[in-house]
């Protein structure tokens, strides 16, 4: 019990995590996308399509950050205090976008909040990508508190992981406008999905290069035998699906290359935890080290074996709710 | 340049906490008002419940993205300002701030999204339902956050092994000594904030000669409320009073400013507390007061300042004057609530403009009531952050002054400029008004009510 509940919490957080990049991912591409539209009504048209589900998006990163703090209090109290500015400047950022929503809505002049909503998501995705740089690379750890410096995170590498999220999301962005609407807004997605998938491939191929050039724990993990018998498939498959993705946006394809750009994320995310596992904390705590009491993991355990699955039902229910296309000039309300 | 972390911790946190806990008071309220709307247009097909439904919908669309972004950032400071508090008190702490987002946060944001944009989509019964299942999200929690905070104050059910604290039953520290009495009164509290900015409402749109038939409608409502919860709210404040006394003696002698635990306590109604004499200066009191109210006997005693060492006292000043803040608003709106109720039953409450003018002017007062209340008890806490077990300062986490100081401007400039387009975006929700009958003639007239009404929705989402 004592192993297998640190395992099972981190697969319950590696989820919300995933959920989380994926569905505030596509919204946080709606804004990274947002200054390439033409006309006002487009844009309108752009952020209908997540109007009614960016609100639930977000909370997923707020389970992700309680989850950690719920199930490991004491890597929660180390990367936050060694991730503080991007922590910090993503809070603000999502707090732009976030109410830039709502404002809009109100609002008759829209330039500023146009403004507000599109670099508050580029921000907010790119420090998420910082986050997850300065956990890969490691963070200094001396008697379970973080011991480095205001600054440790501010690499190339972390910086490098910022663009690949900003370029990641911008693609789950595209790819859902492709899904989600027609006319000029939906053909520009198409091309920018384009644009954007090759832009996500070479970050992935120079981060997947990168970690295991730069520490060597990562590159025994993969390289060594036997577990490179075990692991080449993740690449490949990558690629494959990279390709047909490619080949779903070429030939017109509206819901597949959406779906195909969730596999990629998903690929990416497997690579990440192949690579990190058992450490959730690199290079020096691992998932048991950092554990909560056991009664207060099988406590939470059990509350999210109940609610998780309802959560699902619901959240699937308004997408199901909201199914369709958004056209020009239409609305919701 | 020297700065104290610690200091600097704090204040980023009173700030963050203090901008977040404005938008929860109302919203909280305000979700359960437009369900009872709905509910109301529901049973009585009057078109006017509807309106005035989707007209607070969008208010409370507008105060909940900052509630939603505001909350999300005090999640994250747990760890980047507190790293030793989430250590300390994670294993107990966590779980409840785990199934405030489980069972509430979810419920809340996924059925927001269909009272605002759903109501083409789905039929009116479960329309009216999602606004019914956000208020009852809203409280599920405020019970979850009102648990934690609570246990912070009277902690419960736990075992401390080498300053770790483990849980040792689950009941205990959900239903800790304080919570019942914390959680009735701040719910009270939010029904109460949100009753008089819809009496504020009403009473401006009466003034002014506007949405003559809503505006009665808002009054009766709130006045209805209001009349009931405000006097409600001495006695669950009373109540509230009395649990402290009896597990945080020493924030009652600050509320009280009271310093001589060896002789009866006055009720100052003006002092100034010199804390490092240990005494008040210019005091107004009524003698043997709080005495009376807080031990029902004149003569009765309960503890002095003075009991503790200066190194385990709040600061009184502020908890002091907080507290009076909190009380003055309490006794205004028992006043002015039992007063409309007089006037509407005497027939004269439209009529009455002085009161309506006094009244739409009172918009803000459940809010500084709110915070003052908060102020009292997070300060009245101190030193602790986890009473008689944890210090605030021994909860900071590893990060220097100078970082938190640039992250605390950052944090003043971007909630200064949202909370004053907020602000200005409601009140331009509010100028513009609940769309009644006189601009539904712009729309094509339908026979069907709900349709009608569907049309005026229209209508006033691409007018806003």
């Amino acid at each position: 019990m004592e192993w297998y509940l640190p395992v099972i919490w981190a697969a319950l957080i590696g989820t919300a995590v995933v959920m989380y990049v994926i569905l505030d991912g596509f919204d946080l591409g709606i804004g990274i996308l947002f200054p390439f539209a033409r006309t006002e009504s487009e844009r309108d048209q752009m952020m209908r399509t997540v109007a009614p589900f960016w609100d639930g998006n977000e909370t997923w990163l707020v389970l992700g950050g309680g989850g950690l703090l719920v199930a490991f209090p004491r890597a929660y109290a180390v990367v936050m205090p060694a991730l503080y500015l991007p922590v910090i400047v993503m809070l603000l950022a999502l707090v732009f976008r976030g109410v830039a929503f709502e404002f809009r809505t109100v609002s008759r002049s829209k330039t500023w909040l146009n403004v507000a909503f599109s670099v508050g998501s580029t921000l907010a995705a790119f420090a998420q990508g910082v986050i997850l740089g300065g956990l890969i690379q490691g963070i200094h750890v001396q008697n379970g508190a973080f011991a480095g410096h205001t600054f440790d995170w501010a690499t190339p590498f972390a910086f490098l992981c910022g663009l690949s999220l900003v370029a990641g999301y911008g693609l789950l962005g595209a790819t859902w406008l492709v899904m989600k609407t027609e006319g000029p807004v939906a053909e520009r997605a198409r091309a920018q999905s384009k644009r954007l998938l090759l832009a996500v491939l070479v970050f992935m191929a120079v981060v997947s290069l990168w970690t295991p050039l730069a520490d060597q724990r990562i590159a025994a993990r993969w390289f060594s035998l036997p577990n490179f018998y075990f692991l080449w498939p993740v690449p490949v498959v990558t690629a494959l699906v990279a390709f047909q993705t490619w080949q779903w946006i070429e030939t017109r394809r509206e819901v597949q290359p959406f779906l195909a750009t969730i596999a990629l994320f998903l690929l990416g995310f497997l690579g990440l935890a192949i690579s990190v596992f058992p450490y959730l904390v690199p290079p020096s705590l691992t998932v048991w080290d950092t554990a909560a009491a056991p009664a207060s993991q099988i406590f939470m355990l059990l509350g999210t074996l109940l609610l998780l699955p309802l959560i699902l039902v619901y959240v699937g229910f308004i997408y199901w709710l909201f199914r369709g296309k958004v056209r020009e000039g239409e609305s919701y309300h | 340049m020297d700065f104290d972390p610690v200091l600097l911790a704090r204040l980023q946190f009173a700030f963050t906490i203090i901008f977040h806990i404005i938008f929860p008071s109302f919203t909280i309220g305000l979700s359960a008002y437009i369900a009872t709307l709905g509910a109301m247009w529901l049973r009585t097909g009057n078109d006017r419940y509807h309106q005035l439904m989707r007209f607070w919908t969008r208010i409370f669309a507008v105060s909940f993205a900052m509630g939603v972004v505001s909350g999300i950032v005090l999640s994250y400071q747990f760890g980047t300002n507190w790293s030793r508090f989430s250590i300390m008190a994670g294993n107990v702490v966590g779980p409840l701030i785990g199934y405030e987002v489980l069972s509430a946060f979810f419920l809340e944001a996924t059925f927001l999204g269909v009272l605002l944009f759903g109501f083409n989509r789905v039929p009116p019964w479960l329309y009216v339902l999602s606004g019914a299942v956000v208020a009852v999200g809203t409280a599920i929690s405020a019970f979850w956050i009102l648990s934690a905070n609570s246990w912070m104050q009277t902690p419960h059910g736990y075992e401390l092994r080498d300053g770790v604290a483990y849980p040792a039953d689950w009941l205990a520290i959900i239903f800790n000594p304080s919570f019942p009495y914390r959680f009735a009164h701040m719910l009270n509290a939010a029904y109460l904030t949100t009753g008089f900015v819809v009496l504020a409402v009403g009473a401006r749109y009466l003034v002014a000669g506007r949405h003559i038939e809503e505006s009665r409608i808002m009054l009766r409502m709130a006045l209805g409320l209001t009349a009931i919860l405000a006097p409600l709210q001495l006695v669950l404040g009373d109540q509230h009073g009395l649990n402290t006394l009896e597990h945080q003696p020493i924030k009652i002698a600050a509320m009280e400013a009271h310093w001589d635990g060896s002789k009866p306590g006055d009720f100052h109604i003006f002092a100034w507390p010199d804390e490092k004499a240990g005494v008040n200066r210019f005091e107004i009191s009524i003698p043997k007061a709080a005495s009376l109210v807080l031990t029902h006997r004149m003569n009765g005693l309960f503890p002095g300042l003075n009991s503790v060492p200066a190194s385990d006292r709040p600061p009184v000043t502020i908890v002091f004057f907080a507290f009076r803040i909190m009380l003055a608003i309490g006794f205004f709106m028992i006043a002015s609530a039992l007063f409309g109720a007089f006037l509407w039953w005497r027939g004269s409450l439209f009529q009455t403009h002085w009161y309506l003018r006094v009244m739409a002017r009172c918009w803000w007062i459940g809010f500084v009531a709110v915070i003052s209340g908060w102020i009292v008890t997070e300060c009245g806490r101190q030193p602790w952050l986890v009473h008689d077990m944890l210090r605030t300062a021994d909860a900071t986490s590893p990060v220097p002054g100078a970082t938190i100081a640039g992250t605390l401007a950052l944090f003043v400039i971007a909630y200064g400029v949202v909370f004053s387009f907020g602000i200005y975006y409601i009140n331009r929700l509010i100028v513009q008004g609940p769309l009644g009958p006189e601009t539904r003639e712009t729309g094509h007239f339908s026979a069907n009510p709900i349709s009608a009404a569907h049309d005026a929705g229209r209508i006033a989402m691409r007018q806003s």
